[in-house]
């Protein structure tokens, strides 16, 4: 079995993702690859050449990977495909969007956000915002999986993978970047912090985040995250939502503040290591799937973690 | 321009499933059955581009048991114009369901596909993509904004990192995300004149199309559960069990 991983990257860092993608390749068993498509790319290729348990880097440089559109990208795996069993991707929005599109040109089905690797063709996946888990045997003589990262530890460095440059794919001019708003920060990134600090409806206005959630995660060192209510309410932006709908975390710590605990929240944090709940709400379902609960008012419980937490180190 | 809109019959998302004890699937007998929401989002979509003049013609597709008739219905009453019901009674995996669509496609020539980015049930987050590969069209996914303008749109993205606009050549595939819009609720005079709008009922056999699955379920079990652990009575208790007992700060 030859396995081909889609490496998700922003053209200058290889991200984390794809070294958890790459341990339940290995999990599959055979020879992986890792595809780095992008422009400028060079350094990526590099960084994943040295992860553990790669034969090979393939390495496409080229205007039309720059922004990762669906269009070209599929084409370009497609193309790769007569020599591969599988393409294995993390389950991020740039693979969520460009694997059902290899699947279909393919002609197989994928599967998508394994949770764990039972044998080469067989997987569990989660459905229903996690609430059943599924185990499932793909049929396809190739397979298309995209992985859940957070239930895949990353594979180390250690490797020393050579790197092929290989030939774009054609152009199939259906699409073209505008541009992009990302959010700037610091912080570490929430798929991938050791530990979360999180809002919801209750921490009432993007202000507050600033005033209340911050500085306890400036304490912490940790992310900052977000339920779909405080996201839809504008209290911050798409990129920190967590959910079923949004991102899947797994921290070793999160805390979860003024957050009720729909079933659409609870699905893409309850697998952190130890949750807190700091809610005003002493009905709240969030103290159900809590380690350690405080029934308080956030505006007052938060500045007072704060300067706890700044006495604590 | 004609839109299509496919809808989804999926467990209402207030529902709390069950999982059934032979691990042979969940639950779903007297259980609340709705749209599913993104689907709500997509058909709303619609209707706004149909309100500005933008759009002319909206059907709703579902592919699903006959009572997904009650879902094309639902869409009708917020404002489509007719439906097409594509009976089945297994499970029709999202290649298949991308397969259905562009026969629907082919045959009803639209401007826009506009799916829901998944379904809540499944969570595969597949069939938008599928089809735009099979159609050969370009495809906006996660989108929070659709400006269609000639023979383009601009379309603004949600991705990890934040925002992403691009543009694309119509016709092409949408898939919605929860910013989009909010889907509006159906008025009760809207949904009396639904009823006289009309349905098509269709088999995946009249498109020519193998369902058959290519993903085998082996079996359904429910996740392993997370006990609700102690109540503390202030933030200094909270900080000392968070340093020496659970040892993560």
């Amino acid at each position: 079995m030859t396995i081909l991983v889609l490496a998700e990257h922003d053209n200058a860092e290889l991200k984390d993702a794809t070294a958890r993608a790459l341990t339940a390749a290995a999990a599959i068993g055979g020879d992986i690859h890792i595809l780095v498509a992008g422009k400028g790319s060079k350094s990526v290729a590099d960084q994943a050449a040295a992860l553990d348990g790669a034969a090979k880097v393939l390495h496409c440089d080229n205007d039309l990977y720059a922004h990762g559109l669906a269009e070209p990208l599929a084409l370009l795996i497609t193309g790769l495909m007569a020599n591969y069993d599988a393409v294995v991707a993390p389950a991020t929005t740039s693979a969520k969007n460009t694997m059902p599109r290899v699947a279909a040109l393919l002609d197989v089905m994928q599967v998508s956000d394994i949770l764990s690797v039972e044998s080469a063709d067989t997987f569990t996946r989660p459905i229903y915002a996690g609430n059943a888990i599924q185990t499932v045997q793909a049929t396809d003589a190739k397979k298309v999986i995209t992985v859940r990262t957070t239930a895949f530890a990353a594979a180390g460095d250690g490797g020393s993978a050579s790197i092929e440059d290989i030939a774009a794919a054609e152009d199939p001019g259906l699409s073209s970047f505008v541009g992009e708003e990302l959010s700037k920060s610091d912080r570490p990134e929430l798929t991938s912090a050791k530990i979360i600090v999180s809002g919801g409806r209750g921490v009432a206005s993007g202000e507050n985040f600033g005033k209340y959630i911050e500085p306890v995660a400036d304490a912490l060192g940790a992310a900052i995250g977000a339920s779909r209510a405080a996201v839809d309410a504008g209290y911050m932006s798409n990129d920190y939502q967590v959910g079923q709908t949004g991102k899947v975390v797994a921290p070793e710590l999160y805390i979860a503040v003024g957050i009720s605990g729909a079933i659409q929240h609870l699905a893409g944090m309850k697998d952190s290591k130890v949750i807190v709940a700091i809610n005003k709400d002493e009905e709240a379902p969030i103290f159900q799937i809590a380690d350690y609960g405080l029934v308080a008012d956030l505006f007052k419980a938060m500045p007072e973690l704060a300067e706890e937490l700044g006495k604590a180190s | 321009m004609k839109v299509v809109v496919p809808v989804k019959r999926v467990v209402d998302y207030t529902q709390k499933i069950r999982v059934k004890s032979d691990g042979s699937g969940v639950e779903l007998a007297n259980i609340k059955m709705s749209m599913n929401p993104f689907d709500e989002i997509a058909i709303e979509e619609a209707i706004r581009l149909k309100e500005n003049g933008t759009a002319s013609e909206i059907i709703a597709v579902s592919i699903g048991p006959q009572q997904a008739q009650e879902t094309i219905r639902t869409a009708l009453a917020m404002g489509a114009d007719r439906g097409i019901l594509v009976q089945s009674d297994d499970i029709v995996e999202p290649l298949g369901v991308a397969k259905i669509l562009k026969a629907i496609t082919d045959e009803e020539g639209p401007t826009l596909v506009i799916l829901g980015k998944q379904a809540i049930d499944d969570d595969s987050n597949q069939t938008g993509q599928m089809l735009a590969a099979l159609l050969g069209w370009p495809q906006a996914t996660f989108v929070s904004e659709v400006t269609p303008d000639g023979d383009k749109a601009r379309v603004v993205r949600e991705i990890d990192g934040g925002l992403q606009t691009i543009q694309i050549n119509l016709p092409a595939i949408v898939t919605t995300d929860l910013r989009l819009n909010e889907p509006r609720y159906a008025s009760l005079p809207n949904i009396m004149k639904a009823k006289k709008k009309p349905i098509d009922m269709k088999t995946p056999d009249d498109y020519g199309v193998d369902i058959s699955p290519r993903v085998k379920i082996i079996t359904t079990v429910a996740p392993k559960g997370r006990e609700a652990g102690i109540m503390v009575e202030s933030v200094a208790e909270l900080v000392d069990k968070l340093k020496n007992e659970a040892g993560v700060i």
